[in-house]
């Protein structure tokens, strides 16, 4: 008996390492494919450039329409839901700090905001746009994707807030201070840190996601110059490259994957280290 | 007052610190109604632009019907459902036992280093855009399933296959339920643990009879968000798992997920009617699934920290 319990053991041990190393390994494979693929089709001109005539047959050209209006969407976006977000996470973890039922409410209400998938946002976000009667644009792709991630943001924040001391709170309005300069003044210098890892976490969904803006945005060849004109995004580019039969135009779509990933990479990282030094 | 010898600075006015503070919570208010009311908004648009469809035809017919041939106004939605269950238990089974015994590898017997490298690589994991998980399916997975699997078991297959969408769907889970079982298995109190080594049990029959025992609930949950997580995922699906309307025999058949369905026909529906009212009824369907399985399991997570 002593002998199998010994061999059990041994068993899961090798087992669950060889699980876990199975992950890291398909991570790797994953960037490698990506990058071998990829990097040899990079150039400047693809990056540099706005597609040109017969582009879509393999003549030249780039994806900067697509890697501009990807920025533009995200980055509106991203401001746009951290303006919705900070102060619903400032709200519920001073105003409501004292109603903890409603709290726990609300984040299991934003919880389960969480799961809700990003094709659902587009849908939804489709039919408000040909409800009053706009068209495709950067504008209600911003909105859609703002939508989307605030969610995730508030609760992110809410983590961030949640470990700050309520005698901190208390000392704030001890010395006078209303709720808002205590919000705004005490609560969110001492969360900024863990805010920025919020923001990047945020940023990097609002960049990779392609169900959402699919109907929202549209796509177009040029770099948006207004809110209602339609943008292309680098997901929507790399997707419609790639269904495309001639191999010079999947190529530009490896070379675009790679741009995401690293962009993805850059966020990841960047946030990973914000995190280690707080 | 001038003997006090302070140079104190004049205070801002208390009327407009006041007026400020009275402004500001109404915008906290403001902001955080319109975050409640934003899922219910979705879900009265969706149910409104299903409407016209739900009046001709009947619920259980949309649901259970095989037929699909919007032309003729006739919207079974059967097949993608049956396709979406497919992949996504399938992609559950494959990343349910990898994620388990990984979180028990990395919780009960990996050096603390090896869990501080593995934190970046779940991190990036979950970080890489659907879009580029479906690249890789299309250079890597479709290619194995149809030149390596298939022929392995005698089927007849290009790759485009549930099994390739399964695939890539349970790496993409891979750091979600990773992630949340990492938690469950941080929350156990080491007593427990030390108190069942301590009478005799080896590690692993630790970790079997009272690690999986008092996570179980944690557990469970973990695996169902992940379910409804990989049950909404759309483009990466998409984009090798073929898009056949069918209800698929085998693994290694085509098929057409709900969110796929939706994604793919927003072009062409404006051309024949109801067709709009179909899409948006599926994505009704998709977030109405989604949303019960998140409340029951997030339920289940909310009882279980309360123990």
């Amino acid at each position: 008996m002593t002998l199998r319990r010994k061999y059990e053991e041994k068993f899961f041990r090798g087992l669950s390492f060889l699980f876990t190393a199975l992950i890291v390994f398909v991570l790797f494979q994953i960037i490698w494919t990506i990058a071998k693929k990829g990097i040899p089709s990079l150039s400047w001109q693809i990056i540099s450039q706005e597609p040109k005539g017969g582009f879509y047959f393999g003549k030249e050209g780039g994806i900067l329409n697509a890697i501009a209006g990807s920025f533009y969407l995200a980055v509106c976006s991203t401001i746009l839901a951290f303006v919705i977000s900070l102060p619903v996470a400032l709200f519920m973890n001073i105003y409501l700090i004292r109603y903890q039922r409603l709290l726990i409410g609300i984040r299991f209400f934003l919880d389960v905001l969480w799961g809700v998938p990003s094709i659902v946002y587009g849908a939804f976000g489709f039919t408000l746009l040909m409800y009053f009667g706009y068209r495709n644009s950067l504008g209600a792709g911003i909105i859609t994707v703002a939508s989307m991630i605030t969610p995730i943001m508030i609760r992110a924040m809410d983590e961030v807030l949640k470990t700050i001391p309520i005698g901190l709170q208390e000392a704030s309005y001890a010395l006078g201070s209303t709720k808002t300069e205590t919000a705004y003044k005490i609560f969110f210098r001492e969360a900024l840190p863990g805010f920025a890892t919020a923001i990047l976490l945020a940023f990097g969904r609002g960049i990779g996601d392609a169900a959402s803006v699919l109907f929202t945005a549209g796509y177009t060849d040029y770099i948006p110059h207004s809110f209602s004109e339609p943008t292309a995004t680098l997901p929507l580019a790399i997707f419609f490259q790639l269904s495309s039969p001639i191999e010079e135009v999947q190529n530009r779509a490896y070379a675009a994957s790679v741009i995401l990933t690293l962009i993805v990479l850059v966020l990841s990282i960047s946030a990973r280290l914000l995190k280690l030094k707080k | 007052m001038k003997a006090t010898g302070f140079n104190l600075k004049k205070p801002p006015m208390i009327l407009t610190r006041k007026l400020t503070d009275s402004i500001s919570s109404k915008w906290m208010i403001t902001c955080i109604t319109f975050c409640l009311l934003l899922p219910l908004a979705i879900g009265a648009g969706l149910v409104f632009k299903s409407i016209p469809l739900l009046s001709t035809h009947k619920l259980s017919e949309l649901i259970f019907s095989e037929d699909w041939y919007p032309s003729d106004n006739q919207f079974g939605f059967w097949p993608f459902i049956v396709t979406s269950v497919w992949v996504t238990v399938l992609a559950l089974l494959i990343s349910m036992p990898l994620c388990l015994l990984s979180s028990i590898y990395l919780t009960q017997y990996a050096p603390a280093w090896f869990l501080k490298f593995m934190r970046p690589v779940m991190d990036i994991l979950a970080g890489i855009p659907s879009v580029v998980y479906g690249v890789w399916g299309l250079l890597v997975v479709v290619p194995f399933v149809g030149d390596k699997l298939a022929p392995l078991f005698n089927a007849d297959s290009l790759g485009y296959s549930i099994l390739a969408g399964a695939l890539v769907l349970s790496v993409m889970t891979i750091p979600y339920i990773l992630n949340m079982l990492l938690e469950v298995f941080r929350q156990i109190p080491v007593e427990l643990g030390e108190a069942s080594l301590s009478l005799g049990a080896t590690k692993w029959e630790t970790i079997k009879h009272i690690f999986l025992r008092k996570g179980s609930p944690g557990i469970l949950s973990a695996f169902g968000l992940g379910f409804s997580k990989a049950l909404g995922e759309t483009i990466a699906v998409l984009m090798v798992i073929g898009n056949v309307v069918q209800i698929p025999q085998s693994v290694f058949d085509s098929g057409y997920t709900l969110p796929g369905l939706i994604a793919n026909n927003y072009g062409e529906m404006m051309s024949i009617p109801s067709y709009d009212s179909a899409l948006m009824f599926g994505a009704l369907l998709l977030f109405a699934i989604i949303i019960v399985i998140n409340i029951i399991f997030r339920y289940i997570i909310y009882k279980s920290e309360l123990v």
